[in-house]
Formats: C-alpha cells, sequence, structure tokens
C-alpha cells in the first residue's frame, strides 16, 4: 500500500489522476438516469474489498498529496481548522476514532498501540511516530482534531447535540465546495443547510434531523453528495474564490475530458461516545471525464443526470456556465441505451 | 453570474413578554424602541419595577418615551459599541432569571446576541424583533472584514475593497450575512448595482 | 432503520446499595471492553427468565449507566426494587446472580450534559440519582463546574449518599434526608446562579414537575431546565392488536406494552428510550375500533387527534382491536 502514495498536486500544475484501479473504485453516486434529493441515507456497513466501503475510513492511493495540500491550505489560511471551547472531549473521540479505524483498515501503513492512556501513533506514509498522552493536549504538537485531521483524507465537522439540534462548533474543512467554516461554526442543522435551493420544502432537513438525532454509537450512516470541479482542485473554498472562480470559464469543447471533473462527496456520520456529539466526515473523490466515459455506463447516466439536472441546483451547485459545453462532450457516449439501474459498472 | 436568490433568514418572533423573569433587560436600538413602547406590560408596576433598558437613538425620536415610560432603569447608549459594552459588563455578574430581549436592526440584534452567548445565556431564550432598516452588516468572506450598513447589492468591502455579492446566508455568530468577490470568475463583470435593502 | 447489536455480559458482582436498590457489576462475556459513553446515557438490558407457567418471558428495561464513562472495563447498574413488579425489576432482584448472562444494548443518551453551559445544578429524588452519578463523574474528569443535590426518603433507603459525598465534598454534594425533615430551600438555590447555569432533574414524576416548575417560575428560560423521568408503561385491561404487514394478531397483557407484545411474538419493532420519550418507536395506526389512550411525552395533540400514529413502548387501546402498520 505504502509504495502506491503518489505526490500529486491538487494546484498549480495539478498533477492528480486517478490509476486504473483508482477509477475502477470511484464512488459513482447515481443509481438513476435523473437526480433529485432526497434522505439517502444508509448504514455504513462494511463493503465489497477493495471499494470506498470496505473501511468505516477510506485511505486511498492519493492520501499523501491529500496531506500535503492540506498542509499548505491551513499555512495559509490557519481559520480553516477552529474548534469551539466545549468541544474538547469531542476532539479527543473523533482521534480515537481515526486512529482506531486507519491502524485497523490499513495495518502496514498505521499502528496504534495503547497503555493506559499512552498511546504510541505511528504513520509510515507520512514518516510520524508519536508518543502522547490520550487526555492532555499539551503532549501533541496541535490539538487532537487538527493533530489526527492532518492525517485523515476528507473534511470533518463536529456536531454538537444539544436543544434538539445539531451544532457545528469544530470542524477541519479544506476541500469544501463552497463553503466556509470560519462563518458557518456555531450555526445549527437547518441554519447551515440554509442556502441550499429546494430542499426546505421538501421537507427533506426536518426528517434528516430527526434522524441524526437518533444516531447511535456504532451504527454510523452514510450518504452521497455531489457537485463538479474545473481542474482537480481540492480547496474550492469561497475564502479562495477568485483563484478558482475563473477556471470556470476556461472549458473548451476540446479540453472538457480533462479538465472537467466530476466531484463525489462520501458523507458519513458517527456518534462519538464520550462527547454524545457527531462526527460528519466529508471525502471528496474526483475523477475527470475522460476517465469516466472509460466506464460506458458511467458515461452513459452521467450524461442524461447532467442535461436533465433541475436549473436551480445547476446554479446553486455553479455548474451554470459550462454545462451545455459539458453535456455536449458527453453526448458523443451516450447512444441512448438503457443502462441498468444502480452504480455498478456493468 | 452567481445566484442571489438563496433562502436564509433568521427568524425574529417578536418580544413576547416573559411573566417570570426576575429581570427584563432590555437592548433596544432606533425603531426597536417601539417595540417595547408599545406593550401592555408597561402598565403593569411590576413589570416596570423588574424592566431595564439599554437604549441607542441611532437617529429615531424615541429616547424621551423611553425614558419617562416608567422603567425602573435607563440608560441611553451615544453608539452601538458604548451600547455593548455597558451591556457585557451587566451581563458579567448578572444571574439566572434575567430575560434578555433585543430589538432594532439585524445587525444590532446580531451584535447584541452575541454578547449574551459570549456571557451564557443560551441563544434561543434570547426574545428579538426586527425593527427599522433592512441594512445589513457584511462579512466579507475573503478577509474576514465587516462592512457596516449595506444598503446595495453588490456594495465595495470597506476592507480589502473588492466587490462584493451579498448572500442570503446569515451568521449568528459573526451576526453578519456573507460577502462573496462577484466578478472572480470574469473581474470587471459586475452586474448593476440594485438597491435591495432599505 | 437501524440493526440493534446487543453485547452479552456477564454479571460479576452483585452489591446490596441501599434497602431497596442492587447495584450490579456487567462485564463483556468475550473479554472485550465496552463502549465508551457519556454521562446520561443508558442501555437497555434484555432479561430472559420463564413466568409462573414455566413459558419463556423477556423483559426488557432501560438502566442508567453509573459507572465511571472513562473507565470502559465494566458497566454497573443500580436497580430499584419496586413493590409491584412488571417483571424486570422483581427478576433483577430476585433472580439474577453472579455469573448469570444479560444481553446489554449499546448506551444512548437521551440526558446528556450540555456542552455549552457554565455550571450544572443536578437535583436528584430517589433512585434518580444513577445518571447523576456517570455526569459528575465525566465533569470531575474534565474540570466542570457542577453541584448535586440529592433527596432520599432515609439514610439506609438512599444509596450512594456517602460516597459522593466523601468524593466531592460537601460543598458540591449537599443531602437531604425526607426522614430527618431535611428539605431542599429550592427557591434559595436558583435565586443566584451564574448565567450559563443548567438545571437537571431525575426522580419520580410529581418531583420533576415541582423543581422544573420552580426554575419557571423564578425566569430560568426552558433551554435550560432537563429532566429525566423512569416512565415505566402503565397497565390497563388487555386488549387485542393486528400486525397488517406480519400477519399476525394477539392480546396485549395487563402489564404489557405494545412494544413488548410485539417482542414477544419474536418480532422486532423499533425502540430506543422505551419511555415515550425519544419517539424511535412510533408506529402508524392502519385502522382501529376503539380509542388509543396516549401514555407518551413524544406526539403533537395534532398526531394524538388524528389516530394515525401511536408510540408502542407506552400507548395502550380500549376497544375491539388496533390494526398496526408492521
Amino acid at each position: 500500500m505504502n509504495s502506491v502514495f503518489k505526490k500529486e498536486t491538487f494546484r498549480d500544475d495539478f498533477t492528480f489522476k486517478n490509476s486504473p484501479a483508482g477509477i475502477r473504485r470511484f464512488p459513482f453516486p447515481f443509481a438513476e438516469d435523473n437526480y433529485m434529493y432526497a434522505v439517502n441515507i444508509e448504514p455504513h456497513v462494511a463493503g465489497k474489498k477493495g471499494s470506498v466501503f470496505e473501511h468505516p475510513i477510506d485511505v486511498d492511493e492519493h492520501y499523501v498529496g491529500e496531506m500535503l495540500d492540506r498542509a499548505k491550505v491551513l499555512a495559509e489560511d490557519p481559520l480553516r481548522c477552529q474548534a469551539l471551547p466545549h468541544m474538547m472531549t469531542a476532539q479527543w473521540d473523533l482521534l480515537e476514532l481515526l486512529m482506531e479505524s486507519q491502524a485497523q483498515g490499513y495495518p502496514d501503513v498505521f499502528s496504534l498501540t495503547k497503555d493506559g492512556d499512552k498511546w504510541h501513533w505511528i504513520n509510515k506514509a507520512l514518516d510520524i511516530d508519536e508518543k502522547f498522552t490520550f487526555g492532555d493536549a499539551s503532549t501533541l504538537p496541535y490539538e487532537p482534531m487538527e493533530y489526527i485531521t492532518r492525517q485523515s483524507q476528507g473534511d470533518f465537522c463536529i456536531l454538537d447535540q444539544r436543544d434538539n439540534n445539531l451544532w457545528m462548533d469544530a470542524g477541519m474543512v479544506t476541500t469544501q465546495a463552497d463553503w466556509s467554516l470560519d462563518f458557518d461554526i456555531g450555526m445549527n442543522f437547518m441554519e447551515w443547510h440554509g442556502p441550499v435551493p429546494l430542499a426546505h420544502q421538501m421537507g427533506v432537513f426536518e426528517r434528516a434531523l430527526k434522524f441524526m438525532l437518533n444516531l447511535q454509537h456504532g451504527h454510523p450512516v452514510r450518504r452521497f453528495n455531489w457537485t463538479m470541479t474545473i481542474n482537480p482542485r481540492l480547496d474550492t473554498s469561497p475564502e479562495n474564490y477568485h483563484k478558482w472562480g475563473p477556471d470556470r470559464t476556461t472549458v473548451t469543447p476540446e479540453n472538457v475530458g480533462e479538465k472537467v471533473y466530476l466531484r463525489v462527496e462520501l458523507q458519513t456520520f458517527f456518534r462519538l461516545p464520550r462527547s454524545n456529539a457527531i462526527v460528519f466526515p466529508i471525502r471528496c473523490y474526483l475523477i475527470s471525464m475522460q476517465e469516466l466515459v472509460t466506464v460506458p455506463k458511467w458515461g452513459r447516466r452521467f450524461h442524461r443526470v447532467l442535461k436533465g439536472l433541475r436549473n436551480e441546483l445547476a446554479d446553486y451547485k455553479g455548474l451554470t456556465r459550462y454545462r451545455p459545453t459539458v453535456v455536449e462532450w458527453l453526448s458523443q457516449y451516450d447512444d441512448g441505451s438503457p443502462t441498468s439501474p444502480g452504480w455498478d459498472p456493468e | 453570474m452567481l445566484i442571489s436568490g438563496i433562502k436564509s433568514r433568521p427568524e425574529y418572533h417578536g418580544l413576547t413578554i416573559d411573566p417570570h423573569a426576575r429581570r427584563q433587560f432590555f437592548a433596544l436600538g432606533g425603531e426597536g424602541a417601539l417595540a417595547l413602547l408599545e406593550k401592555p406590560e408597561l402598565k403593569d408596576p411590576e413589570f416596570l419595577a423588574r424592566a431595564e433598558v439599554l437604549y441607542v437613538a441611532q437617529g429615531s425620536q424615541h429616547s424621551a418615551a423611553l425614558r419617562s415610560s416608567g422603567v425602573a432603569q435607563y440608560w441611553e447608549a451615544p453608539t452601538i459599541p458604548t451600547l455593548l459594552t455597558r451591556l457585557q459588563v451587566t451581563l458579567s455578574t448578572a444571574h439566572m432569571g434575567l430575560r434578555l430581549y433585543t430589538a432594532g436592526t439585524e445587525g444590532l440584534i446580531g451584535q447584541v446576541m452575541q454578547v449574551g452567548i459570549d456571557a451564557g445565556i443560551t441563544f434561543l431564550s434570547i426574545r428579538t424583533e426586527h425593527r427599522g432598516s433592512l441594512a445589513r452588516r457584511i462579512s466579507c468572506v475573503h478577509c474576514k472584514g465587516i462592512t457596516e450598513n449595506v444598503t446595495t447589492s453588490p456594495f465595495t468591502c470597506s476592507h480589502c475593497g473588492l466587490t462584493l455579492l451579498v448572500r442570503d446566508h446569515y451568521s449568528r455568530r459573526v451576526g453578519a450575512f456573507q460577502g462573496v468577490c462577484i466578478d472572480a470568475e470574469v473581474p470587471g463583470d459586475v452586474p448593476p448595482t440594485e438597491e435591495l435593502y432599505k | 432503520m437501524t440493526k440493534r447489536v446487543d453485547h452479552q455480559v456477564e454479571v460479576v458482582e452483585i452489591v446490596q446499595a441501599a434497602d431497596t436498590v442492587k447495584r450490579f457489576r456487567l462485564k463483556a462475556v468475550d473479554g472485550a471492553t465496552l463502549p465508551y459513553f457519556s454521562g446520561g446515557s443508558h442501555a437497555v438490558i434484555t432479561m430472559r427468565g420463564t413466568d409462573a407457567t414455566g413459558a419463556p418471558v423477556i423483559y426488557r428495561n432501560p438502566y442508567s449507566l453509573m459507572s465511571s464513562p472513562t473507565d470502559p472495563a465494566y458497566y454497573e447498574i443500580s436497580v430499584l426494587r419496586v413493590p409491584v413488579s412488571r417483571g424486570g425489576s422483581h427478576f433483577m432482584h430476585d433472580q439474577v446472580k453472579v455469573g448469570d448472562r444479560l444481553s446489554l444494548s449499546n448506551p444512548i443518551n437521551l440526558f446528556p450534559v450540555v456542552a455549552t453551559g457554565r455550571k450544572h445544578i443536578f437535583i436528584a429524588g430517589g433512585i434518580g440519582i444513577t445518571p447523576f452519578i456517570a455526569m459528575m463523574d465525566g465533569l470531575a474528569a474534565r474540570g466542570g463546574t457542577f453541584e448535586l443535590h440529592y433527596g432520599f426518603r432515609s439514610r439506609s433507603h438512599g444509596a450512594y449518599w456517602q460516597e459522593l459525598q466523601d468524593r466531592y465534598g460537601e460543598n458540591r454534594v449537599k443531602l437531604y434526608c425526607e426522614g430527618e425533615g431535611q428539605m431542599i430551600d429550592v427557591d434559595r438555590l436558583l435565586e443566584h446562579q451564574p448565567l450559563g447555569t443548567n438545571l437537571y432533574v431525575c426522580g419520580p414524576a410529581p418531583m420533576i414537575a415541582f423543581f422544573t416548575g420552580k426554575a419557571r417560575q423564578a425566569g430560568w428560560p426552558e433551554e435550560n431546565i432537563h429532566f429525566e423521568q423512569f416512565l415505566a408503561p402503565p397497565s390497563g385491561k388487555p386488549f387485542l392488536v393486528k400486525l397488517r404487514k406480519s400477519n399476525v394478531e394477539f392480546m396485549v397483557g395487563q402489564y404489557q406494552s405494545i412494544l413488548e407484545a410485539i417482542e414477544a411474538q419474536n418480532i422486532e419493532a423499533n425502540f430506543l428510550c422505551r419511555g415515550g420519550a425519544c419517539g424511535q418507536c412510533e408506529t402508524a395506526v392502519c385502522e382501529m375500533d376503539g380509542e388509543i389512550e396516549h401514555n407518551d411525552h413524544y406526539l403533537t395533540d395534532d398526531d394524538r387527534q388524528s389516530g394515525k400514529k401511536i408510540m408502542i413502548c407506552v400507548s395502550r387501546f380500549k376497544g375491539r382491536e388496533l390494526v398496526l402498520d408492521l
């Protein structure tokens, strides 16, 4: 596993690419030829070997590249990682969850040994060998959430549960699709979902919140979200909009294949034991259009989904400017044949 | 090109008086004075004996009416920051049993709520009512600077000078709406300024 | 929705903690550590016994976890022996021995400490002390500020008062022995607490109503007042229930809840608190010939009027038959 880690970039020269194995395991999120919101939550149980669901926390070939990009984002903008003062217990809960999951799933790369509250963590991919006291933040170079999320792929939001609501009171957010942790921190479930069009009227958030409030320890759940990005850029934050916004105007019929990316978020929800908080990892997967169409079923389906997408959703996801060009390009891969339900390649 | 019709507004349910509060504490600004002056509770001597008011006139003409309303304590602040300072010190020694009410512009409400939250008050218990101008405080997502009294979209950030679109996304903690650079994709491609929040 | 996984535990110690209270220490049968939990959590214990006729019977009761949340080597629960038991309390006291095995659900927390609170005041009546023991342990470990006011009938009846006062001191643990005429001065208690204080009450229903009412009258906002009631399902006349999807019908007994009757049919139904508070067991009513007796804290007035929903863990029915969408 170790030798598979590449030091790709997600900015400037954009050397990111998926290997053929990476393409095959990509979590293509569309089970039907059209897309609309739903409370599409399902139990987060172990999936097929090699798939992104094999382990509760997924570590893939892009691990090292992503962690290097995260470090750069944080150096430029420390406000991407914040925790309100009452969240320290939850931070430790998260450190335990990520260390145990990564060590269990990828023993060639990570190891965790405990002697009471004296823990020993080894991360071979990033050359880290750390001995610390669980519960004592002064024995780590960063607070626990920042420490471990600098070594875990994806964004992480920790939600405090009180007053029959969930509050986004801590987070590490460097691979987001256009929302600001610094602005949203402290918001409750309904508030931070404020900007999402249509879903409020559909009652999607009421049902989802009710479900989340009863989420039990030991029974995590998952769902998918998706959008698109031009160039394999992880940091598409509003703070840096002036850096990535102009990319949207650079799409031409000739470069769609290599420049336009489907961006899928695997969102999982775990109840944390000591703090009773919920951690919400948002794991981001990117695939270029030319990689996507190597799976014929996905090429046909995505063409149909994108073509039929409601304008409000396309606007909110930021696709408006280049959507027609991409739909046109994808049409050459859609011969109209029926496509099986579900997202596995045929 | 950016969309601006996103739904998200804090709800200001009105100053419903809590009959059990030991201290009825009002932080009001401008036309927010009317939210209290219109209350029938002002005729109740027991309510008056427990009522305290901090007020910033902001150009309104209600100071005299508030001062002579019979409330046990009345203090007028010349500006919002001075009202907030007084509020913060008062709350630092206050006890459970104090109910905080605030009425005025959204910017005032947001800042009063933040002082209340910092003092340990659960924000859901704070009673709020919007009165007066719809002018907004905007937090620039790029430089984090706050621009006061914004009535148009787009507008210029008073800190970094970028042209910002006002998103209908509000943060209680910051007490402001989010502003995002409107011409990042095509610099100079700025829609005409509309006066939206009077 | 969420499939339940139970831990198999063995009773490793039983202690008579007070006149009618027994404490049980439970360890995982496979020797693994049990999950960490947050103070205020409870777990549902499944007890398998036999009734008077020798037929197998299952009791399921929620019990607050009173052991230290930071030491998952074992769990501890305390059980009050009630004079008229629906089965669980007497089973635990009279039948369970050291070495016996029970099933234990994952901890669930419907009564947590508010993380943003600046100070926490706990008022316990009788066996209501149990959730607070774990909550205080957790708060003490993180340097939180708290006070306990614990009322009990007599020194021999009240459990753990000595240990708690020894551990946390007289400033933080105030005791009120009813038999000695000691009463809590609640007005004085509520008068001068700093902003950000949260009140938690656990005990019999009239006690909860009294203290939460006093807090409201003292001007405390609803958001700062919390309570947990150990609500046992009420008993009543037996009635007929039909499950449309499962195609079965059965009588719900006098001391049995609808949920328990369903479980006795070896059918699984959703539940979480088993006390009418959390909403997980909400079940759709297909049709009925009679009237639902709503005994829960969860449904809205509209929901109750509609007759289309029922909380099967505590509510009952009067009439010819009740048909549920299960």
